[in-house]
């Protein structure tokens, strides 16, 4: 009988105080609150343990390290690995030298990856597009040569185009930890490191299609669903099946009456709930295999839910204001029923509703 | 003449062998560990006398000692930092290959001290024939009963392994050498835990630099309070400098800290001056990491006061004006050096040497070694210089380990203090890719 309540630690980040239980990393806490005040994350994924910390993109200012010790923290931190203390005092985005940090990061991160988004089967669902968009510079300073990599095959579902890759680790966790023997994992070191098989080795096992749902960027794409669509044509639905293998728990994309894809369900941070195995993923692609449960709750991250990427939901600050200066609004005449998607009801045109957590004008 | 320390019977013949290093009073600390103290009184001296560890952080060891947990039942354990690849700093290899015992009799010493039953010593893999000659040396002390069960009939066991790395800077980071000797890649962890709390296979564990560990002997030997008086103040005790570059007398020098860098330079008992017909122009003066200084701040501080090699006169006016002493790896460079060629050549050695976890580092070592070799061969434009300096400011301090900040803070300081070099690079193109260019502007030597 555990009647005693766990005391919980108060910490205020960007001027929200939010309770959270000790051991809560910094990230956490602000995800509680959420909005803008949640760091962006490319290596940290909640459900593979041991990840983060490696991609920098959360680092945040501790102004105060904690009620008791309120001195603060000398270098900014990752929020991801950091946690909590009581009366802890965070700056993310009220932090000036917190937002040219992660303005940095873009930069680097950009370096070695191509700007290919409009051949990449991830873009509108990429965690580096995202990041690049909200925190990014609108030019790169950087000239000289990137680094690029042949595409590589690794087994019949997945490939692997390491030239995108940004080194995140998320899916070398994801074979460590939910596999039962990893085939992959880096190789070399430094800007010459990449993922890979030991002489391009067959990933081949059961649920290694997950490495393809936890790659932030298009580094692992599905081959059964390569340059098939765009995903902000697509249609998800959360779906279910028996399966003797995994939950069976699944998104199933349509484009018309197709099934083009099928993934894992994710929360609101592009983190998968429940794994799913490759039966699933990659052979059930008829509506016949699946129960259908409803229509995918869209976050407002993602490209699906209209107006992402629109001038005027831009907010000036973040570093929006040029991208929002330069970006002339076309109008979408074609004709959407002809791609097999709903026309898109006009309520999705209108300005975004203010989010709860903005800020007071 | 200074005290010596470490080196004292560097010039006996046959000091690498048991029998003379024990004729010369080797072991005898071992004797008075194990048989008059208690751990955590051998604790107490080495916190006693101040000893800052030598590795390059200059984290003073006693502190590192007692922040050890000790909780029941689990294993703790003592690794030896051997992995020593800072360019300019050649001192541990130098110690080890020639008075291994000296380590030895360190590692028995603050294993014994931090009740660790199995400690390691991790050398750097290129230096095969100083791991042979540890083995060696660790298989005469066993025979000589130092090592292995029930030590002097004290009760204590210990266990020493020798282990090679696999050849990367990087795994001289204490936590990505933990991670290499568990079997891993050498990739650094984040913090925290630390070491102290979660180390080696999640024990808590003690990493030490060679010389650090090599110094226990004399300390329990003399006492912590002798250490203490010698040196300055907060910097105690005596340092492996390991002085090269454009000196008459480079090699490895023990000297005990407060000597003057202007005497350490120009004193025939150390590097003997610059060499003839020559001038001093910059310092390094802990290892390519640390920033560079141009001469009129290498033998005086900013307020005139001559600069001395301590720990504390050396960081004297931060990054402005000061450097750090770090390792100890002192590289002296006359006029016929290039800094732009110099600082390409540092970065050229962070950039092969990041471990690529962390995006700041993996990138930026990269990025300014590419904009560095452009300007050394006549491509440069005069915006690049402060593209460097941004991006190296957005490299520092924002890395899981401090390679990252090794990497910049030489390009920093290089710009800092050589701008008008990086400046002839890019506007006489023609001149400076010549072989051997180099500026000669009005500069300030000594």
């Amino acid at each position: 009988m555990e009647d005693i309540k766990p005391q919980l630690f108060k910490v205020t980040i960007d001027g929200i105080e939010v309770e959270v239980e000790p051991g809560t990393t910094i990230l956490q806490a602000a995800r509680k609150i959420g909005g803008d005040v949640a760091p962006p994350a490319m290596c940290y994924y909640q459900p593979l343990k041991g990840s983060g910390g490696k991609c920098r993109a959360c680092l945040v200012r501790v102004a105060a390290g904690s009620g008791k010790d309120p001195r603060p923290m000398p270098k900014l931190v990752a929020s991801c690995i950091t946690p909590v203390q009581d009366g802890m005092i965070v700056e993310n985005s009220t932090n000036e030298q917190v937002l040219t940090t992660r303005k940095a990061i873009v930069e680097f991160l950009l370096i070695n990856h191509p700007l290919d988004c409009p051949v990449c089967d991830q873009a509108g669902e990429c965690d580096l597009q995202n990041f690049a968009f909200n925190h990014g510079m609108a030019t790169t300073r950087y000239e000289e040569e990137r680094r690029t990599f042949e595409k590589q095959d690794i087994g019949p579902y997945i490939q692997l185009h390491m030239t995108r890759c940004i080194l995140c680790y998320r899916c070398v966790y994801t074979a460590d930890q939910i596999t039962q023997k990893r085939v992959h994992g880096v190789l070399g070191r430094g800007d010459a490191s990449e993922i890979s098989t030991y002489i391009e080795k067959a990933i081949d096992n059961d649920f290694s299609g997950n490495v393809i749902d936890v790659c932030p960027v298009g580094a692992l794409t599905d081959k059964t669903y390569r340059f098939k669509n765009r995903v902000w044509f697509t249609k998800p639905v959360d779906a279910h099946r028996d399966c003797p293998t995994c939950s069976g728990k699944t998104t199933v994309w349509y484009r018309g009456d197709e099934v083009i894809r099928v993934t894992a369900r994710k929360n609101e941070w592009n983190e998968v709930t429940e794994f799913i195995c490759n039966t699933c993923r990659f052979e059930k692609k008829k509506t016949s295999d699946w129960v259908i449960e409803g229509p995918t709750k869209i976050s407002r991250s993602s490209v699906i839910s209209a107006n992402k990427y629109r001038a005027d939901t831009i907010k000036p600050d973040f570093q929006k204001k040029l991208a929002a200066a330069t970006y002339t609004h076309v109008d979408d005449e074609r004709d959407t029923s002809q791609l097999g998607i709903q026309q898109l009801p006009p309520e999705r045109f209108a300005p975004v509703l203010p989010h709860a957590n903005d800020p007071e004008p | 003449m200074g005290k010596k320390i470490l080196l004292e019977h560097i010039d006996v013949p046959g000091i690498e062998t048991y029998d003379v290093y024990r004729k010369q009073g080797g072991y005898t600390a071992v004797e008075k560990a194990l048989k008059t103290m208690s751990p955590d009184g051998v604790v107490e001296e080495v916190k006693k006398a101040g000893m800052r560890g030598r590795g390059g952080a200059g984290f003073p060891m006693g502190m590192k000692w007692s922040f050890l947990a000790k909780p029941e039942g689990i294993p703790r354990y003592l690794v030896c930092n051997a992995d020593e690849s800072e360019p300019g700093t050649f001192k541990d290899h130098y110690l080890m290959k020639n008075i291994p015992h000296l380590l030895i009799e360190g590692m028995i010493i603050s294993s014994y001290a931090l009740g660790a039953n199995k400690s390691f010593i991790y050398v750097r893999g290129e230096l095969m024939y100083v791991i042979r000659i540890l083995e060696k040396a660790i298989a005469e002390a066993k025979a000589a009963g130092f090592l292995g069960k029930n030590i002097l009939g004290s009760g204590y066991d210990l266990e020493l392994v020798v282990h090679p790395g696999g050849g990367a800077y990087i795994c001289g980071e204490e936590t990505a050498l933990l991670e290499s000797l568990e079997g891993k890649r050498g990739n650094p962890r984040n913090k925290p835990p630390f070491p102290a709390v979660k180390g080696l296979y999640q024990c808590p564990t003690v990493v030490n630099n060679v010389e650090s560990i090599a110094t226990a002997g004399w300390i329990v030997n003399n006492g912590g309070d002798a250490y203490a008086a010698i040196g300055i103040g907060r910097s105690s005790g005596t340092k492996l400098i390991s002085a090269s570059g454009h000196i008459k007398k480079p090699g490895v020098y023990e000297i005990e800290l407060g000597v003057p860098v202007e005497e350490f330079i120009y004193s025939d008992e150390w590097c003997g001056g610059i060499r003839d017909g020559h001038h001093l122009k910059a310092l390094v003066a802990g290892g390519s990491s640390v920033p560079i200084l141009p001469a009129n701040l290498i033998t005086k501080l900013a307020n005139g006061e001559p600069r001395l090699m301590t720990y504390e006169s050396l960081s004297d006016g931060g990054f402005q004006t000061g450097t750090m002493l770090g390792s100890g790896g002192f590289i002296v460079f006359d006029e016929t050096a290039c800094v732009v060629r110099n600082t390409w050549n540092f970065s050229r050695f962070y950039h092969h040497e990041s471990c690529g976890q962390c995006s700041p580092c993996r990138e930026g070592t990269g990025w300014m070694e590419k904009v560095l070799h452009r300007i050394e061969y006549g491509h440069g434009s005069m915006h690049d210089i402060d593209l460097l300096v941004d991006v190296s400011k957005k490299i520092e301090g924002n890395t899981i380990c401090p390679l990252g900040d090794a990497a910049a803070w030489p390009v920093a300081s290089a710009i800092r203090h050589f701008r008008d070099e990086f400046e002839w690079h890019i506007t006489n193109p023609s001149e400076a890719t010549k072989p051997g260019a180099v500026f000669k502007g009005d500069m300030a030597l000594v």
